[in-house]
């Protein structure tokens, strides 16, 4: 028994299995307060009133929350890397989604504002953070809407502003949107972009967020899922949280499994107990690849992860595993690919992206990115050149030195190569750039040379002789 | 002279506000005068300028960072079709293509009766509902040539097409420029007050005064 997205939550589906954070997506007025309180929200953030705000750290180190943004950190570790004695601190909200492929923060936001709120404040209360900001992608204007509105109710019946709940706990949350920089949703560029300047990365160290973020003050960056696990945490233990998924990632996390699947969608899946293959083909999930095709490649996490193929079906859908076999589960967000998909065009879309939203600070970055378009486009256009696969790995190496992470390759007899990538950059947008090339030039080799090839015949044929000259 | 109208001069103090910094309010300051016409002038630089404590210089130096700033006029509809990776895999680029053939016009231009501008833009996170197009924002999900005509003609008749777009959203699509159509609004008796780096050195109220909260 699975049963479809409701209209009016798009992509969601209400499959069987654990629902912590999707809970109310199947409730048509899921945004409004009334409905939100009337099936336990704010229960979580009373329960986090009830005791010392230590003890609520302690509770989400605990249930060992790993942060949803792409990193994967632990939330409850991260939470104490704030210098001690060090005032006012901040909350930053991380809501720039916008790694290609990933739809889940939108759908959190757009659907259940008060249970990001209510998480919003328990992390405020638990760390002592002063005032929290909201920062919305500038391109979701509906979620924008709702939380205005959520906002607005909230502060209307006391639960968010001056003396939360009749308690002495006091903090704003301010909302705040973006303009549409995909670099934002970096931690410190989110930072500065809140500031008032162009979302450019910051060097770390120094500027860790937890020692110096927004206005030099200690900051706790935290994405929108992270966030929205912390109610049911409250809630129900982290005793309880963790007899969900594996020990290393527990509980659950949002997939958006989008292109040549038969029901794409957004899933709430129990992590580490449920495989890539469960994933496509499941009847509970995406059931199987459309048409009956072959699997080409898929995306394990996000437009930025290197891509699996076949072999690698049976990992399970947590973390360290997937590191280990030289990919990440980033934000989520995986694409799958039949085998009608060109790996040349999708891989000059991808480059392209990051070319389009390289913040331009770091050089390799900035001329490495514009240059793999470049030549990816023309090998694309039949006008490559022989030495252009080369110059793509060299362009590469320049901006991610050594052995780029890579998914393991029988046929090839060749190992994985763990993520994450070195850089040579200050964040891991440049980076990010090669793993389409490096993947699909791994794999999908001869389909590059046989554009590049066409090309050589022409020419080879229109070129004069020695003896013409 | 001053670029916002009275009452979203009145917002744009609300807004400022919220921070414990002016320069914060930049980016919303900057949606507020889009909203107001439409694009962003040099006169509304200039007054958000004054406004934040920052020279004019420098708002257009953060404005200019982020896409959806335009500072040239641009149609009523601003209509963006998604081309990454999960709609390129479902038909984004075809849809593209006949949208540049539906409105006469292509990437980054605007129609002559100034009613529309395209734009080929990443990816705007509908991923499982590829392929997928916006017009000011406001979702169209599994996007067919023929959703986009139908939705391109309601527009030129003046009507809402938001009955094909994502449900659950408002009926009527706003002149570009508007985003949320419900502003944040904090009560004056509800506030906690915003919290400015130099202003407290202690921990906030609720904070036990022994350290040790990290341990």
């Amino acid at each position: 028994m699975t049963a479809e997205a409701p209209a009016f939550a798009a992509g969601f589906i209400n499959n069987e299995g654990p629902k912590l954070i999707t809970g109310r997506f199947a409730l048509e007025d899921s945004f409004t307060l009334e409905r939100s309180l009337a099936t336990g929200g704010y229960d979580g953030l009373k329960k986090a009133l009830a005791r010392p705000p230590a003890d609520v750290h302690r509770e989400v180190r605990d249930a060992v929350l790993l942060g949803r943004g792409g990193a994967g950190f632990p939330a409850g570790v991260k939470w104490g890397f704030c210098p001690e004695g060090v005032w006012p601190r901040y909350l930053v909200v991380n809501g720039d989604e916008s790694e290609p492929g990933t739809y889940k923060d939108r759908l959190l936001m757009e659907r259940d504002p008060h249970q990001l709120i209510e998480g919003c404040l328990i992390a405020c209360y638990a760390l002592g953070l002063s005032q929290c900001f909201l920062y919305v992608r500038g391109e979701m204007a509906l979620a924008q809407e709702r939380i205005a509105t959520a906002l607005n109710e909230a502060y209307a019946d006391g639960r968010v502003g001056r003396n939360i709940m009749g308690t002495d706990f006091s903090v704003d949350i301010v909302l705040h949107w973006g303009a549409g920089a995909y670099i934002v949703g970096e931690e410190t560029a989110l930072i500065e972009s809140l500031e008032g300047n162009r979302g450019m990365p910051r060097l770390k160290p120094p500027y860790f967020p937890a020692a110096i973020g927004l206005y030099g003050q200690p900051t706790i960056v935290n994405n929108v899922e992270t966030l929205a696990n912390l109610p049911w945490i409250m809630d129900n233990g982290a005793e309880a949280y963790k007899t969900m998924g594996s020990e290393t990632s527990p509980g659950t996390r949002l997939f958006a499994v989008s292109g040549h699947v038969n029901r794409p969608g957004v899933y709430e899946v129990e992590q580490g107990v449920t495989t890539f293959r469960d994933l496509f083909y499941g009847d509970n999930f995406c059931q199987g690849i459309r048409n009956g095709n072959d699997l080409k490649a898929f995306i394990p996490g996000g437009g930025s992860a290197p891509w699996f193929f076949e072999e690698h079906l049976d990992l399970p859908l947590e973390a360290r595993p997937v590191g280990a076999a030289g990919s990440m589960l980033g934000s989520g967000a995986i694409v799958v690919m039949d085998h009608t998909t060109d790996a040349v065009k999708a891989c000059l879309r991808l480059v392209r992206f990051y070319a389009r939203e390289s913040c331009g600070k770091c050089a390799p970055c900035r001329e490495g990115t514009t240059w793999e378009e470049k030549v990816l486009r023309r090998i694309y256009e039949g006008q490559g050149r022989p030495s252009d696969l080369d110059l793509l790995e060299d362009i590469g190496d320049n901006i991610s030195p050594g052995p780029y992470p890579v998914a393991s390759f029988a046929d090839q007899d060749l190992e994985a190569v763990p993520f994450p990538p070195k850089q040579t950059t200050i964040c891991p947008l440049g980076p990010s750039s090669v793993a389409p090339i490096s993947s699909a030039l791994r794999r999908f080799r001869p389909e590059f040379e046989a554009l590049i090839t066409l090309r050589d015949s022409i020419a080879v044929s229109a070129a004069p002789t020695p003896e013409d000259v | 002279m001053s670029h916002f109208t009275e009452l979203n001069a009145r917002r744009a103090h609300e807004i400022i506000s919220h921070y414990p910094r002016a320069r914060s309010a930049i980016i919303p300051l900057l949606h507020l005068a889009q909203e107001q016409e439409g694009w962003i002038t040099n006169d509304a630089m200039t007054q958000i300028a004054e406004l934040t404590g920052a020279t004019a210089a420098e708002v257009l130096g953060t404005g200019s960072f982020y896409e959806m700033f335009k500072f040239h006029p641009v149609g009523r509809y601003l209509v963006n079709v998604c081309t990454n990776i999960s709609c390129q895999l479902l038909g984004g680029e075809e849809l593209l293509e006949h949208a540049e053939t539906a409105l006469g016009i292509t990437d980054g231009q605007t129609s002559d009766d100034g009613l529309f501008t395209l734009e080929d833009v990443e990816c705007v996170a509908a991923c499982t509902e590829a392929p997928c197009f916006t017009v000011n924002y406001r979702y169209f999900h599994r996007a067919t040539p023929e959703t986009f005509s139908e939705v391109v003609a309601e527009l030129r008749a003046g009507r809402s097409p938001m009955e094909k777009g994502q449900q659950g959203d408002r009926g009527e699509i706003p002149d570009h420029g508007t985003l949320s159509r419900t502003l944040q609004h904090i009560p004056a008796d509800r506030k906690a007050g915003i919290v400015a780096p130099e202003e407290a050195a202690q921990a906030p109220s609720w904070m036990p005064t022994e350290t040790g909260e990290n341990a």
